[in-house]
C-alpha cells in the first residue's frame, strides 16, 4: 500500500516536468536555447494560462513547430514574435508590450507600491495617535468613576 | 469629503469588477480585422484536383467558416449555416485539421452549406488566419478585407444582429462602388 502511494506521488511529481515535449533537432545549442526562450514567452491560445512551451494542445505544438522552423531559417527573435502577434495579437505574449495603452498596466503597480511605502505608515501613525488619545480620556474618566464609587461605598 | 473618499474609490472599482466579470477571456480580439485576408491556395474538399484561393473570391462578400468533422459545436451551428446559404450568403469553408474522408461523409450526412471547402489537414491556413478555437467565422468584404471575426459557434442572435447586417452593408457598399466604376 505504501509503495503504491509513493509510486502515485512520483507520477504526479514527474508529470509536472512532462511538458509538451516533441523531439526537435537544431544545428547548434544556441539555436536550441533561443527556441526554449521564445516558446516560454508565448501564450497558448487554447489553454490560456499555459505557455506554448508547457501546453499539450495541438495548436501549441503547431506554434512550437513554426518557432523551430523560423529559428532554423535564422529568423531574428523579433521576427518570430511579430509573426505570432500579426496572427494572434498581443494576447499571444506573456509580457505585454510597453505602449501608451498598456501604460497603466506597467506603471500603476509601482505607483501604488510607492504610495504604500510613503503614505501608509504616516496614515497608520496618525490613526494610532488619535485612537490613543480618545482611549486614554475614556480610561481616565472610567477610572475616576470607579474610584468615586469605591470611595462612596466605603 | 473625507468621509466619502472610500466610497468614491469603491464604486468605480465595483464598476470595473462588474465589467470584468462580463468579459469572456476566450474571445481574443483578432489583429486581422480591417487587414487583407491572408492568402492561401489549397485543394478543394469535394474537387481535390481543383484549388481555391482568396484571389478567386475577389469582388464578392463572403463568410469564411472554419469547421471540422470532429468539432462538436460545428454540428450545432451547421443548420444555421444551411439557412444562411438558402438566404444567398456565400460561405466558404476551411476544413481544419480533418481527414478528407470524414469531412466528406459529414457533409453528405448533414448537407453542404459551403460553395467550396478549402482543405487544411495540417492547420497551416488556420495558423495564418489566427484560428485557435473551431468553429470560427470571418466576414470578408469585396475588396478582400477581413471585417469581422466570430469565435465559437454562431447562434441565431449573432447572425441576426451582427453577421447579416454587416453582410448586407458590405454588399450594398460593393454594389455602389461597382456602379461608380461603371459610370466613370
Amino acid at each position: 500500500m505504501k509503495k503504491r502511494t509513493i509510486l502515485f506521488m512520483m507520477t504526479i511529481l514527474f508529470s509536472a516536468f512532462a511538458s509538451g515535449s516533441d523531439i526537435i533537432v537544431f544545428q547548434n545549442d544556441a539555436q536550441e536555447k533561443r527556441y526554449h526562450q521564445i516558446i516560454k514567452e508565448l501564450r497558448c491560445l487554447v489553454c490560456q494560462n499555459q505557455t506554448v512551451d508547457e501546453s499539450d494542445a495541438p495548436l501549441a505544438a503547431d506554434m512550437r513547430g513554426v518557432v523551430a522552423d523560423m529559428i532554423r531559417k535564422n529568423n531574428a527573435d523579433e521576427e518570430i514574435i511579430s509573426f505570432m502577434t500579426d496572427r494572434y495579437g498581443d494576447f499571444v505574449l506573456y509580457r505585454p508590450p510597453f505602449r501608451w495603452d498598456t501604460l497603466a498596466l506597467w506603471v500603476l503597480p509601482f505607483l501604488l507600491a510607492l504610495w504604500a511605502i510613503f503614505f501608509l505608515p504616516r496614515i497608520a501613525r496618525q490613526r494610532h495617535a488619535v485612537a490613543d488619545e480618545a482611549a486614554l480620556k475614556r480610561a481616565e474618566s472610567l477610572l475616576k468613576e470607579d474610584t468615586a464609587k469605591i470611595d462612596s461605598q466605603n | 469629503m473625507k468621509k466619502f473618499l472610500p466610497f468614491l474609490i469603491f464604486i468605480p472599482l465595483t464598476g470595473l469588477f462588474v465589467v470584468g466579470l462580463n468579459l469572456n477571456p476566450r474571445l481574443v480580439p483578432s489583429p486581422l480585422i480591417n487587414k487583407a485576408a491572408p492568402e492561401f491556395k489549397v485543394s478543394r474538399l469535394l474537387e481535390p484536383t481543383q484549388t481555391i484561393s482568396v484571389a478567386d473570391l475577389k469582388n464578392e462578400v463572403w463568410l469564411f467558416n472554419v469547421w471540422a468533422s470532429w468539432c462538436v459545436s460545428c454540428r450545432a451551428e451547421h443548420p444555421l449555416l444551411l439557412d444562411m446559404q438558402k438566404d444567398g450568403i456565400k460561405i466558404v469553408g476551411l476544413n481544419y485539421k480533418d481527414k478528407a474522408q470524414d469531412a466528406r461523409k459529414w457533409l453528405e450526412r448533414l448537407d453542404n452549406p459551403y460553395v467550396f471547402s478549402a482543405m487544411d489537414p495540417e492547420g497551416v491556413v488556420g495558423l495564418e488566419w489566427g484560428v485557435y478555437g473551431v468553429p470560427e467565422t470571418f466576414v470578408i468584404d469585396a475588396q478582400g478585407i477581413v471585417r469581422h471575426k466570430h469565435v465559437g459557434p454562431l447562434d441565431e442572435r449573432s447572425i441576426r444582429e451582427t453577421i447579416m447586417p454587416l453582410v448586407n452593408q458590405l454588399e450594398s457598399e460593393s454594389q455602389q462602388s461597382e456602379l461608380q466604376s461603371q459610370e466613370s
